[in-house]
C-alpha cells in the first residue's frame, strides 16, 4: 500500500491488480460497513414470515420486488452472502500478503539496524559507562533480559549491538485475529442452509407448502441421513414417537428424516407461585439399532441432549390430543337432558342438537389459566381460574364462533358462575356468559329453570295464575275478552324473551305499539315479563306454604335472567360443560446437527487469544549500540513501541534509568 | 489493562499494598471456596478464582478499587447479616430502609452520580481542581452505593424464594444499573491513569442519562420487583455473558463521550484559541489516545461477550447464530468499531473525524442495547420496555 507499490500497479497483470485490490484497507472497511448496514434489514423487517403475511403488508407489488430481493430471508440472500463471501476474499488476501512478515516479526530481533537510524528514532538516549565494552554489554543485557526481553548480541566492526524484544506474539495475534474471521466464515458455510437453497435451484428438492401427514409427503420434500447441517423441528405427544424433523422453508418446509427414533414418556412444566413458568422438561428415549438399550434421557431449557452428533433440544410445548369428557346442556327447548360426550384435543365431530346442525372442533385444552384477577385494581395479583376446553362451533355455511369453557365455577362477587368466553375472531377479546352456578356448584338449578321456561304448560299455567291475579286486583274478573289478550300477552312475552332475549321484546313493542303510548306500556310491558318470569322460577322451587324466598335465591334468578337474556347472542345451541379430561401433552423439540460447529469455535478461540494479544501485549524493542573509548564505553540507547505511544514515553525513561544505573554504577557495588 | 500495569511497574518497586491486596484475595478466595466446598460446584470454583485473580490485577497497584472492594464487601454484609432470613427486614429496619436495602441503595447511588456530573463540571468551569477531586469522591461514593445494591439485591432475590434467586444481571432494570457500575469504574481507572479530571463531567453525562432513565422505569413500570427467571435465563452463561457485554458498553459509551469532549474542545479552539477552558482541557492527543484505548477495550471485552452469547445460543435455542434481532444488532456493533479500529490504525486517522464516529457509535450500541428491545421482537424478548 505504499507510494511506490501504488505507482507500480499500472504495470502489473490484472490478476495482480485484482488481487492487490481485493487486500486494500479502503475495501476492507468499505465491505466491514456495508455488512453492517444491511444486516440492519433483516433485524426491522420480522423474517421467514408466513407470506401471506407480507402480501398483506406490503400488498402485491412491493411484495414481489422484495421477494425477488430475497428480503424475506436476508441472511441466506445471494446478495448477502456474497457481501460475506468478498469480505472473507478480502481478509485472506490480506493475511497471505501480511502474514509472512508479521511472522518473521515475532522473532526478529532487528540484528541488521545501523547506528545512524537508532540516533534517529524519536525514543533515544545517549551517555558513557566507566567499563569496558564487554562488560557494560554483560550488564545491558542482563538487565533487558531480567525486564522480560529476549536479546542478541551482533558484533558491529568492533562495536557491539545488543539488540531486545518483548511481546512479540502481539505479530501472532494479527494473524489470529484475521484467520479467525476466515476459520468463523467457513464453519459457519456448512451449517447454514445455502446446501439446500442449492439443491433447491437445482430441482433436486422441493419445498412443500400444503398441510400433509407425514406419510402422504412426497419424496422431493424429504432429505436422506447425511452429513448435511440443519436445524429443524418436531411436536410429539407424550407416549408416541417421532424420528424426523420439520425444516421451515420460506412459506413452507422440508422433512428431515432422523437416524433415530425419539419417543416421549413425559412433558413436565413447573410454576413459580406468580404463574411464570419455571421450567420445561421431557422425558425422552432414543431408539437405535446402533443402541445395546434404548437411551434414556432428560432434556430441559438449556439443557439438551447431544446424541451422535445431533442435539436435540426442549423449545416448546403444547397439547398432545388430551381426553375430555364434555356435556352438552341444551340451550333452547324443553325437550331431552344434557349428553354426556367423549373427545379429544384437535378432533373434529358432526353434531345434530336439536335441529341445528354443527360442527365441533376442539382446539385446546389447559389445565389451569392463571390470569389476572378481574376483581383486584392490581393488575399483578393473578388468581388460577382451573381447566378451560377451547373449541370452535362451525355452522353448515362454514362460518364458525370460537369458544372457551372453563370447567370451575369462578367467583364474582360472593357468587359462582361458569364461565364461558365467545368470540367470531382471533382478533377479538372474549365476550363472556356467566351462568349461575347452583347450591350444588352445578349447572342443574340453571337448567331446570331455563327448561321450565320453555315449557309450555308450565309458562301457560304462571300466565293463567298472573292473569287470575292481576284481574282480582281490577276486580273485573268477568272481562273475557281482557282476560283473553292479558293470557296471550303473558305467553307471547315469554316466548319472545326466550328467543331473543330482552332485545326482542323491545324490538317488539318498538314495533306495534303506537308512539304515543310507547312511554307508558313499554315500561309495563317489561314488567309483566319480569313478574312471569319470577312466577316460573319460584313456582319450581316447590316452596313450602309459609316459606319465604331468600336474598340468594333472588340473585340466583336475577343472574339466571341476565344470562339467558345473552343466549340469543352466545350463538350455540348448547352450553359445553367440561366434567373430566386426561391430559397428554406434545413436546416441541428443536433437532440440530451442525457438522461446522466446532470448526466455528475454534475460529472463536482464536478471535479471542488475537484480540487481546493485539490490545494487551504491546511489541517493545530497544536497542543499545556500545562502543569502546579509552577504557570507557560509549551507550547509544533507543527504544521502539508499536502501540501506545504515549505510555511508552515514561517506559522508555524507566528502562533508560536502569540502564543507565546499572552501567555506571555496577562495580561499586 | 492488566498487562499494562504489570509491564509498567515491573520496573518499579513493588509496593507491600500490592502485596497485601494479592494475598488477601488469595486468602479470601480459598476462604470462600473452604466454606462452601460442599454445595459449590466446578464452574462456581472457577468464577470464584477468576473474580479473585481478576481483582488482585486491579487492585494492586489502584488504591481507590481496593478501599471501594472492602467497602462493598463490609456493607454488604452487614446488609446480609441485617436482612438474616427475613425479607420483611428491609421495610423495619432503619439501616436497611434507609441506606443499605438494593432500592435505597440505589437510589443512592443515582443520586450521587448525578450530583458527580455537576460537581465535575462545576470543577470544570471553574478551574476549581478541589471541586472535581469532590467528584472523583462523589463518583466512588456512587459505584459503592451501586456495587452494594446489586450485591443486597442478589441475597433479597433469594429471600423472596430459593428457587427465585438469581445474580442481578437478568432484565433491563438490572442491567442499566450494572452498566452505570461499570461505565463508572472504567472512567475511574482511566482517571488515575491519565491524571486528569476533566473529562468527568462528560462521562458521567452518559452515566446519569442512564439513571435518570432507570429511576423512570422503576417508578413508571415497577421494573424494580425482583421477578423469577424464565426458563431460558437460568444458565450459568447468563453471569458471564451479560457482564462481559455491559463492559464493552460501558466502554463504547465512555469513548464516545470522549469523544463530545474532544469536538468541544476543537471548537472552542477555533473560536478562541487562548479559552481557558480549553487550556484546562487535557491536550486533544491525550484525548484520541482515550478514545482508542477505550474502544480497543470495549472490542476486546464485546468480542468476547458475542462469543459468549453464541455458546450460549447453542446449548439454549439449538443453534449458535440465529439472525435474531438481538444477535444482529451485536453484529454490527462490532463491524462498526472494527472498521473505527482498522481505519485508525492502518489509515492513521485520527482527530476530529474519529470523534465524530465513535460518538455516531454511541448511538449504533444504544440501538442495540435498548432499541432492539423496544422497537424489534424476537428471541432476546427478556427485558422488554
Ligand atoms: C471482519 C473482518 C476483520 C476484523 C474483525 C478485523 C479485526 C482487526 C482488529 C481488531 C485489528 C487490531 C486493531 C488494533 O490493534 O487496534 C486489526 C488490525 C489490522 N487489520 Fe483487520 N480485521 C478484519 C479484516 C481485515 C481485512 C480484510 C484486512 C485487510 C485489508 C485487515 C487488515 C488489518 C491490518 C493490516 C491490521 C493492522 C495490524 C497491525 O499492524 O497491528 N483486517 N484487524
Amino acid at each position: 500500500m505504499s507510494q511506490h507499490q501504488d505507482s507500480s500497479v499500472s504495470h502489473r497483470s490484472l490478476a495482480w491488480r485484482v488481487f492487490h485490490f481485493l487486500g486494500t484497507m479502503e475495501l476492507a472497511i468499505t465491505l466491514l460497513i456495508t455488512l453492517a448496514i444491511a444486516s440492519i434489514i433483516g433485524t426491522v423487517l420480522q423474517q421467514n414470515q408466513p407470506y401471506p403475511d407480507y402480501l398483506i403488508k406490503f400488498g402485491p407489488y412491493w411484495f414481489d420486488v422484495f421477494e425477488k430481493l430475497g428480503l424475506y430471508d436476508v441472511y441466506s440472500a445471494i446478495w448477502f452472502l456474497a457481501i460475506l463471501a468478498l469480505l472473507v476474499i478480502s481478509t485472506s488476501v490480506c493475511v497471505i500478503r501480511h502474514a509472512p512478515s508479521m511472522f518473521k516479526d515475532i522473532f526478529n530481533l532487528r540484528t541488521n539496524v545501523q547506528l545512524k537510524s537508532l540516533r534517529s528514532m524519536h525514543h533515544r538516549s545517549e551517555w558513557e559507562a566507566p567499563h569496558t565494552q564487554t562488560q557494560t554489554v554483560e550488564y545491558l543485557q542482563s538487565t533487558l533480559a531480567s525486564n522480560g526481553y529476549r536479546t542478541r548480541i551482533t558484533d558491529k566492526n568492533g562495536s557491539t549491538l545488543v539488540s531486545a524484544m518483548r511481546g512479540g506474539m502481539n505479530r501472532l495475534g494479527y494473524i489470529l485475529t484475521h484467520v479467525a474471521i476466515i476459520v468463523i466464515c467457513v464453519g459457519g458455510l456448512f451449517d447454514s442452509s445455502l446446501p439446500l437453497k442449492l439443491a433447491e435451484w437445482q430441482g433436486r428438492i422441493h419445498v412443500e407448502t400444503r398441510n400433509l401427514p407425514l406419510p402422504q409427503i412426497p419424496k422431493e420434500s424429504r432429505l436422506p441421513v447425511g452429513p448435511q447441517a440443519f436445524r429443524g423441528s418436531v411436536s410429539i405427544p407424550e407416549g408416541r414417537a417421532a424420528s424426523v424433523a420439520y425444516l421451515a422453508m420460506r412459506d413452507g418446509y422440508l422433512v428431515q428424516n432422523l437416524p433415530f427414533t425419539i419417543e416421549v414418556k413425559q412433558f413436565r412444566i413447573e410454576h413459580y407461585p406468580t404463574g411464570q413458568p419455571k421450567s420445561f422438561e421431557s422425558d425422552l428415549v432414543i431408539h437405535d439399532s446402533d443402541l445395546k438399550k434404548p437411551l434414556e434421557a432428560t432434556i430441559a431449557v438449556n439443557h439438551p441432549l447431544i446424541y451422535k452428533g445431533y442435539a436435540i433440544y426442549q423449545a416448546s410445548f403444547g397439547d398432545g390430543g388430551s381426553e375430555l369428557t364434555l356435556k352438552a346442556w341444551p340451550l333452547f327447548s324443553d325437550k331431552g337432558e344434557p349428553v354426556s360426550l367423549q373427545t379429544k384435543v384437535f378432533e373434529t365431530q358432526q353434531m345434530l342438537w336439536g335441529d341445528k346442525e354443527m360442527q365441533l372442533e376442539i382446539t385446546d385444552f389447559r389445565p389451569f389459566n392463571i390470569n389476572p384477577d378481574p376483581t383486584e385494581d392490581n393488575p399483578q395479583h393473578v388468581r388460577n381460574f382451573g381447566p378451560s376446553v377451547g373449541f370452535k362451533l362451525r355452522a353448515p355455511t362454514g362460518e364458525a364462533l370460537e369458544y372457551q369453557n372453563y370447567m370451575n365455577p369462578v367467583e364474582r362477587d360472593g357468587r359462582y358462575f361458569y364461565l364461558s368466553g365467545v368470540r367470531s375472531s382471533p382478533a377479538e377479546e372474549f365476550a363472556y356468559l356467566y351462568i349461575p352456578a347452583d347450591d350444588d356448584d352445578s349447572l342443574e338449578g340453571f337448567y331446570h329453570f331455563l327448561k321450565r321456561l320453555h315449557d309450555k304448560t308450565v309458562v301457560k299455567q304462571a300466565a293463567e295464575e298472573m292473569k287470575q291475579a292481576t284481574l282480582a286486583s281490577l276486580q273485573s274478573t268477568n272481562d273475557d275478552a281482557l282476560s283473553q289478550s292479558l293470557q296471550k300477552t303473558l305467553e307471547t312475552l315469554v316466548e319472545m324473551f326466550n328467543r331473543g332475549g330482552f332485545g326482542e321484546v323491545s324490538d317488539f313493542i318498538e314495533k306495534t305499539l303506537p308512539e304515543s303510548e310507547r312511554d307508558t306500556l313499554a315500561p309495563a310491558y317489561l314488567a309483566m315479563l319480569r313478574e312471569m318470569l319470577g312466577r316460573i322460577y319460584f313456582s319450581g322451587l316447590d316452596l313450602q306454604k309459609n316459606e319465604t324466598v331468600d336474598q340468594s335465591q333472588i340473585l340466583f334468578l336475577q343472574d339466571s335472567i341476565d344470562a339467558i337474556g345473552s343466549l340469543p347472542r352466545y350463538g350455540s345451541p348448547v352450553f359445553l360443560q367440561l366434567t373430566d379430561y386426561h391430559q397428554i401433552q406434545s413436546t416441541g423439540l428443536q433437532i440440530a446437527h451442525a457438522p461446522g460447529k466446532s470448526i466455528v469455535y475454534l475460529g472463536c478461540a482464536f478471535l479471542i487469544a488475537g484480540v487481546f494479544l493485539l490490545f494487551y501485549l504491546p511489541q517493545r524493542r530497544f536497542w543499545a549500540w556500545v562502543i569502546e573509548k579509552d577504557g570507557k564505553s560509549q551507550i547509544y540507547l533507543a527504544g521502539m513501541n508499536n502501540r501506545n505511544p504515549r505510555e511508552f514515553d515514561s517506559y522508555f525513561e524507566d528502562i533508560k534509568a536502569k540502564l543507565q544505573s546499572v552501567s555506571r554504577n555496577s562495580d561499586e557495588a | 489493562m492488566t498487562a499494562h500495569l504489570s509491564t509498567m511497574s515491573s520496573t518499579q518497586q513493588t509496593p507491600w499494598s500490592a502485596w497485601f491486596w494479592r494475598i488477601l484475595m488469595v486468602l479470601v478466595s480459598i476462604g470462600l471456596i473452604g466454606t462452601y466446598y460442599d454445595i459449590l460446584d466446578y464452574y462456581e470454583i472457577t468464577i470464584i478464582a477468576l473474580t479473585a485473580i481478576g481483582m488482585g490485577f486491579l487492585g494492586q497497584y489502584w488504591p481507590g478499587f481496593r478501599w471501594h472492594s472492602l467497602a462493598v464487601a463490609a456493607l454488604s454484609l452487614i446488609a446480609v447479616s441485617l436482612y438474616g432470613q427475613n425479607l420483611e427486614a428491609g421495610e423495619s429496619n432503619f439501616w436497611l430502609s434507609y441506606i443499605l436495602a438494593s432500592q435505597s441503595a440505589f437510589m443512592w447511588m443515582s443520586a450521587l452520580f448525578v450530583m458527580a456530573t455537576v460537581t465535575y463540571f462545576a470543577g470544570n468551569i471553574f478551574h476549581s481542581s478541589f471541586t472535581e477531586k469532590v467528584g472523583t469522591g462523589l463518583t466512588w461514593s456512587a459505584v459503592t452505593m451501586g456495587m452494594i445494591g446489586l450485591m443486597v439485591r442478589w441475597r433479597e432475590s433469594y429471600l423472596h424464594g430459593g428457587d427465585i434467586g438469581h445474580i442481578p444481571v437478568s432484565n433491563l432494570y438490572e442491567v442499566f444499573i450494572l452498566f452505570s457500575v461499570v461505565t463508572a469504574l472504567l472512567y475511574l481507572f482511566y482517571e488515575r491513569r491519565y491524571q486528569t479530571r476533566s473529562l468527568g463531567g462528560f462521562v458521567l453525562l452518559v452515566i446519569s442519562a442512564a439513571v435518570i432513565f432507570q429511576l423512570w422505569y422503576s417508578l413508571e413500570r415497577n421494573a424494580d420487583e425482583i421477578q423469577p427467571l424464565v426458563p431460558a435465563l437460568q444458565s450459568y452463561w447468563m453471569k458471564i455473558h451479560v457482564p462481559a457485554n455491559f463492559i464493552g458498553y460501558g466502554s463504547f459509551s465512555m469513548a464516545a463521550m470522549i469523544g463530545v469532549a474532544y469536538v468541544l474542545v476543537v471548537w472552542r479552539k477555533e473560536v478562541n484559541p487562548d479559552s481557558r477552558w480549553v487550556k484546562a482541557m487535557p491536550e486533544l492527543s491525550l484525548m484520541d489516545d482515550l478514545m482508542y484505548k477505550t474502544i480497543a477495550l470495549g472490542f476486546a471485552f464485546f468480542t468476547l461477550a458475542t462469543i459468549l452469547g453464541a455458546l450460549w445460543a447453542a446449548e439454549a435455542w439449538g443453534g449458535y447464530w440465529s439472525w435474531d434481532p438481538k444477535e444482529t444488532w451485536a453484529l454490527i456493533v462490532w463491524l462498526n468499531y472494527a472498521a473505527w479500529l482498522h481505519m485508525r490504525l492502518t489509515k492513521g486517522w485520527n482527530g476530529k473525524p474519529m470523534a465524530w464516529w465513535a460518538i455516531v457509535g454511541l448511538f449504533v450500541t444504544l440501538f442495540a442495547f435498548l432499541g432492539v428491545n423496544m422497537f424489534l421482537s424476537g428471541l432476546h424478548s427478556y427485558g422488554t420496555l
